[in-house]
């Protein structure tokens, strides 16, 4: 047994499986470095991220994977699960040591749990492009923050890129503390230094029509509520409450 | 724009729209190429009303004036209601400005009838216009086309819209002519028929030349109320799957009747809303469309109603256990969908796998098969298989015995600990 120390990013976990084959390893722990090992036995190992070999692992990768297949181990590193029988490596080793395709062997142990942590990522994906709520600011600017429970921000880039083409908009993950900001030609990674800027200014610089749409929206959401249909048990399944201090109709 | 009438027609015409069901804004394929504002390929629901419906569009009224005097509507000629209209420029700034903040995928417009048919209809084409055309919109618009509109206006809202729909109101004539004295079928079902035809006459147009412009990429749909009149779940289903075969829908809608009226034709104000039979109705068509079943295989003269307990499947399956067990590593897909407890998504999912090698009870589980159904109906590899020969009626008893759901009329007995 090894364990794996990386940097976390997706090209440090490619570097570690070309140390992997390099080094011909069995049974391997990955871990963020820094983390305690708590392994009494078995040897360690620094994985230093290099460009030129996650390259060459990616292509074997688009080689042997279709283009979702790939698009799918993504967004499955994207979950930052720490797992430490990792099973973004798992799977990737799998590929590699099968001569036929595997992704839609269901049996293997890291294709399903892979299988099963993309559902959650994109479930996730799928309700950031449901539950933002811009706000417009004076200069013309759509703002919205969010809290994602997985770092979903590059999965929806495209989405709203596509969707609002003709508007300037910035989706901030206060978390993860990056964000995107599109200026209707093409969409940027950012990040914001808060404490500098006055966060409550915000609230000054919002445009004048903001309060009367976001009072509408408001008004709108309670008239369409059936009441003797009451289901809060429901309500709860589709909007976990976590989410609601990001949702205009639920402030 | 004044702030309180804007609020006020707002709530008055939200709230008289919320009646009709679907809120579909999926299975259009309108996209965003010429750099306006939105797409409409996603379907996405932005918000959930505390029922626990869906909110994906900004569903109103233009107006809730009306001249028909429908029993079970709330916009009725004769019910004493605050009415509004709105203007074409209200509506439109309320889409756009929703839109660009990602409340909703679209526009959900229908309308009270004022004068007459067409009047009306023209109103509603003219706002999916200039949504399209003076703003570049490019989201969802599904219009509720008037009964007894000129095919013309017809037409011209399917070149705007992405879907047209046509309330069915009563699944039968009977039941309409009991309630709605004034409307006429007929009148339904002619715009059904004309959308029909332009739906394939623009697929066959768009075969010879790409550039045909679009028509109703979303197709039609229709709504029914559901237990207002006394029609048995087979009258209900027959009329739906006949309107799926003849008329293309793409969706046929159940809505569970909200008591709004004391007229005696219609079951009390204090009636529950029937919300286990609408969900199990939805459960039986999603059977009839995806899982290849045929209607009267759901419900027919023995089965004249849909089991409120169970399940539609689940009751085919105890009906029919001579089909059972099936062998998973061996059965069509075909026959897999028809296994209690197995989906379309984990049957995709066995029939995927079983070539890499056979599969378990274990494997199953992990694929999201309810084994605690599916085990009375199939064998797999392990031996851990049901060798009682259980009869129809046993095995709803076990299934019920274990069951939590909130559907459940009576719940088992649980001892009390003090």
């Amino acid at each position: 047994m090894t364990t794996l120390f990386y940097d976390g990013s997706f090209e440090g976990l490619l570097t570690a499986v070309f140390d992997i084959y390099t080094h011909k390893l069995g049974l391997v722990k990955l871990k963020l470095n820094g983390a305690y090992d708590t392994a009494l036995f078995g040897s360690e190992m620094t994985v230093v991220t290099d460009e030129a070999k996650a390259k060459r692992v990616l292509k074997g990768l688009s080689d042997k994977l279709t283009s979702g297949g790939l698009q799918r181990l993504y967004a499955a590193y994207l979950s930052e699960i720490k797992e430490e029988d990792n099973p973004v490596v798992g799977y990737i080793r799998y590929v590699f040591d099968s001569d036929r395709s595997i992704e839609e062997n269901y049996g293997n142990k890291y294709v399903r749990r892979v299988s099963e942590i993309v559902r959650m990522v994109r479930r996730e994906k799928h309700r950031m492009e449901a539950f933002i709520r811009f706000q417009k600011l004076n200069d013309g600017t759509f703002y919205a923050t969010v809290e994602p429970d997985f770092n979903v921000l590059p999965l929806i880039l495209r989405h709203f890129k596509n969707r609002y083409a003709d508007q300037k908009w910035i989706i901030y993950d206060t978390l993860r503390a990056y964000g995107l900001y599109y200026d209707q030609h093409r969409v940027e990674y950012v990040t914001f230094d808060f404490n500098t800027q006055n966060n409550n200014g915000l609230v000054s610089q919002y445009d004048s029509d903001e309060g009367i749409y976001q009072l509408l929206w408001k008004d709108y959401f309670k008239s369409v509520n059936i009441a003797a249909r009451k289901n809060t048990k429901l309500h709860l399944r589709h909007v976990p409450k976590r989410y609601w201090k990001n949702l205009t109709e639920k402030l | 724009m004044n702030e309180e009438r804007i609020r006020e027609k707002l709530s008055i015409l939200a709230d008289a729209a919320k009646y009709d069901v679907s809120c579909a804004s999926s299975g259009s394929k309108r996209k965003n190429d010429n750099g306006g504002l939105g797409n409409a390929s996603n379907g996405i629901c932005h918000t959930y009303t505390q029922d626990g419906r869906c909110v994906s569009l900004l569903k109103i009224l233009l107006t809730n004036h009306c001249v028909f005097d429908c029993a079970y509507c709330v916009s009725r000629k004769s019910n004493d209601i605050k009415r509004a209209a709105f203007t074409v420029q209200e509506v439109v700034e309320l889409t756009i400005n929703f839109y660009r903040r990602n409340y909703i995928e679209g526009l959900f417009l229908s309308s009270g009838i004022f004068k007459d048919a067409d009047y009306t209809m023209e109103r509603l084409v003219r706002i999916a216009k200039k949504l399209r055309t003076e703003h570049k919109f490019n989201g969802y618009i599904h219009l509720k086309t008037i009964p007894g509109a000129s095919d013309d206006l017809m037409y011209e809202a399917g070149l705007y819209a992405d879907r047209l729909s046509v309330n069915l109101e009563m699944p039968t004539k009977a039941g309409l002519k009991l309630l709605a004295p004034d409307k006429n079928r007929n009148d339904m079902l002619k715009p059904m028929g004309f959308l029909k035809n332009e739906l394939i006459q623009f697929k066959e147009e768009k075969k010879l030349f790409k550039s045909t412009p679009m028509f109703a990429p979303a197709g039609q749909s229709t709504q029914m109320v559901i237990g207002a009149t006394p029609e048995n779940d087979r009258q209900v289903l027959v009329t739906a799957n006949h309107f799926y075969k003849t008329y293309n829908m793409k969706r046929v809608y159940y809505s569970g009747y909200v008591p709004i009226s004391n007229d005696k034709r219609l079951p009390g104000l204090n009636t529950e809303v029937p919300m286990v039979r609408e969900n199990r109705l939805y459960q039986a068509d999603w059977l009839m469309r995806f899982y290849g079943f045929k209607v009267n295989e759901i419900v027919n003269d023995d089965v004249p109603h849909l089991d409120l307990d169970i399940d539609p499947k689940l009751g085919w399956a105890i009906r029919n256990m001579e089909t059972f067990p099936i062998d998973i590593n061996k059965a069509d897909l075909r026959l897999i969908l028809r296994v209690p407890g197995i989906g379309l998504t984990s049957a995709a999912k066995i029939v995927a796998a079983r070539k890499f090698g056979k599969l378990n009870w274990e494997h199953l589980k992990r694929m999201g098969v309810a084994v605690n159904r599916a085990r009375y109906f199939v064998i797999c590899s392990s031996s851990g298989f049901e060798r009682r020969d259980l009869t129809g009626t046993r095995i709803k008893q076990f299934i019920l015995a274990e069951s939590s759901s909130k559907y459940l009329k009576n719940k088992p007995n649980q001892l009390s600990l003090f």
